[in-house]
């Protein structure tokens, strides 16, 4: 089983985003997404500052995916789109119809935000030249199984297995409204918020958390002890999801874990420190995504 | 130019009150999970739809049935059945979101036509234009995030025909990309067709007011002077940095009787009028509104206004009484 970095989904100074992936060189990840997928306003890194990573990581060994964005609403998201899908020294990202007609005929990734809820959605994907699958975060392992069944030949699984749940988009930034600002005139507050920002219900219950105009799960979605359940359903690649801090430590121990390093429980434990809010995985035992199964908290 | 009036129908007696009252095309629902609207007690079953058909095709009105669900694999032969069943009962169109769903469709019945359903997410004339390209749709409607511009550019650049929502309740996310509901109940307009469903909604009095919850999840309090809607999870009260307010939306609908001359300078193809779960009032009234509305705006354009009375009518149908333009007007944004 293979461990993927997904894109950041927050918007990072240029320096954080270059110190970051400085570090990953040395992590032990297999695959690593790059790029802006929430919001075009998001502008520290450049296209060819992207470039520029994707290179370093792909000569370190990694395999390089470039991640498209999610909402695309305006020609200039639309000029963007053609610049990565016809960048052609890197493997594309779709999370979003658009990107796939883009991409037909040559291998890429679709994401997480394309809705593929069944195999016969796959295979359409598939015949467009789709290599791996990313599974929208809402279907459980019962779902995966049954649509396994049928998976297209040379389809590689790849599923969401740590971090903020992305949850919705919108062309609202929410983040923006918390500062009474403007969405075209947002101040970048984006900047002061690198893991989004936590929105409570009215008795302090830690709820979701606001990133720009995409909405996230407060609760840290992890499946660590899930791997051998994974594993034996067919999943290839496991996502971990950029968090500011501890990310190495995360993609360490899920390497522990999946080399049979140290047992399941040990590896939540190892992970328990670095979980920054509540730890969730109701989606992948088919309950309320918020919910945390039982089977972990005893 | 043409600008069809869509009206939702619920049931037989909504149905006929869109009908009655200037519908172009109503549309409607199955009594099962295959429809974004997928509410207790509402919908049709075989018997009451090939009435409604029957009503509306007498009286020169299309019939659109909405199967914008996602199929899941194990029981994905229901999805097929709405499909053969619908096809059988001589709808005029299908609103589709599933691209397994809609090569199905396209190639049991080529002869039947397709709309891409705004729970397939299709913002942008790329991803329009795929779907025409491998399933022939016919007709896309397109999320509440587009700004007007936007809007114009999408026609611009495909010649699927555009179909915008007019009015109603109000979307605040991309539909079709928003699981908020399912993260906390379990449930989502994917997956089941339903949004913050009835069945996991909890009204209490308590000393401090009004609660309303969501399997569980405080959703927002209300004090004695205060009105509760329905508490739809993204139209809540929420704290965040130590302030409390509506951090998503406002509950308000959408109402965009202004626009209607814009939308014809586009090409729009039709306007789409929220409110499957509505009362058979609500359309009749919202439908004889709209109706008059595009009939003047068609008239003569330029010196169309949105006149008061209408707009009156509309503000008392709104939830929580309030409109906007939504992402049709670029600083809700």
């Amino acid at each position: 089983m293979k461990i993927s970095l997904g894109p950041i989904l927050y918007y990072w100074t240029r320096q954080s985003v270059l110190d970051f992936y400085e570090q990953v060189v040395n992590w032990p990840a297999d695959i690593v997404y790059l790029g802006e997928v929430v919001c075009s306003r998001r502008h520290e890194m450049r296209f060819g500052d992207w470039l520029d990573v994707a290179s370093k990581l792909s000569a370190a060994g990694k395999e390089v995916v470039l991640s498209t964005q999610a909402l695309l609403e305006s020609e200039s998201d639309l000029k963007m789109l053609r610049r990565l899908t016809g960048s052609g020294q890197f493997c594309i990202e779709a999370n979003d119809i658009g990107a796939v007609r883009l991409s037909t005929g040559k291998p890429f990734v679709v994401g997480p935000h394309i809705n593929t809820y069944n195999g016969e959605t796959l295979a359409i994907l598939a015949e467009q030249g789709a290599t791996r699958w990313v599974m929208p975060v809402e279907l459980s392992r019962y779902m995966l199984a049954e649509l396994l069944v049928k998976k297209p030949q040379g389809m590689e699984t790849e599923v969401f297995a740590y971090g903020r749940l992305p949850l919705a988009f919108s062309s609202r930034c929410f983040t923006a409204r918390r500062h009474n600002l403007p969405k075209d005139d947002c101040h970048f507050k984006c900047l002061e918020h690198p893991c989004g920002m936590t929105l409570k219900t009215r008795e302090g219950q830690s709820f979701l958390a606001l990133n720009g105009t995409q909405t996230q799960s407060a609760s840290i979605h992890n499946l660590i002890s899930e791997i051998d359940d994974m594993r034996q359903l067919g999943v290839d690649v496991v996502r971990i999801s950029p968090q500011p801090d501890h990310t190495g430590e995360v993609v360490a121990a899920f390497r522990a874990a999946i080399d049979n390093i140290v047992s399941s429980s040990e590896a939540q434990t190892a992970l328990a420190s670095f979980l920054f809010d509540d730890p969730c995985d109701g989606y992948w035992h088919g309950l309320s995504g918020i919910e945390q199964s039982i089977k972990m908290l005893s | 130019m043409s600008l069809e009036l869509v009206c939702p129908a619920g049931n037989l007696p909504a149905l006929k009150a869109a009908v009655d009252n200037g519908a172009d095309c109503v549309y409607m629902g199955f009594r099962n999970s295959t429809n974004a609207r997928a509410f207790a007690g509402l919908n049709f079953d075989n018997e009451t739809a090939k009435q409604g058909i029957r009503y509306a095709h007498d009286r020169s009105c299309k019939v659109l049935l909405a199967l914008n669900t996602y199929p899941q694999t194990a029981e994905s032969h229901i999805w097929k059945q709405a499909v053969d069943d619908a096809a059988e009962l001589g709808i005029d169109a299908l609103i589709l979101a599933d691209l397994g769903l809609m090569r199905y469709a396209s190639r049991t019945y080529p002869d039947l036509r397709l709309h891409l359903s705004v729970q397939g997410s299709a913002t942008n004339y790329e991803a329009i234009n795929f779907y025409y390209e491998h399933f022939d749709i016919q007709r896309a409607v397109l999320p509440r995030v587009l700004s007007l511009a936007q809007v114009e550019n999408v026609v611009k650049n495909t010649s699927v025909e555009i179909e915008l929502f007019g009015f109603g309740g109000l979307c605040v996310m991309v539909e079709g990309r928003c699981i908020l509901s399912s993260y906390a109940t379990g449930e989502s307009p994917n997956t089941a067709g339903v949004c913050s469903p009835a069945k996991a909604v909890r009204w209490q009095q308590t000393p401090n007011g009004l609660e309303s919850r969501l399997n569980g999840v405080l959703l927002d309090k209300y004090s004695a002077n205060e009105n509760a809607g329905y508490p739809t999870l993204c139209k809540g009260r929420f704290e965040v940095e130590d302030e409390i307010y509506y951090a998503l939306e406002e509950p308000t609908s959408l109402n965009t009787l202004e626009l209607i001359p814009d939308m014809l300078r586009i090409g729009i193809s039709a306007i789409k009028i929220e409110g499957r779960q509505r009362s058979p009032v609500y359309v009749e009234q919202v439908t004889r509104v709209w109706r008059a509305a595009i009939d003047a705006a068609k008239q003569d354009a330029a010196h169309y206004v949105a006149k008061e009375d209408w707009m009156t009518q509309l503000g008392k149908l709104s939830e929580g009484q309030q409109h906007t333009l939504g992402a049709y007007y670029r600083p809700w944004k």
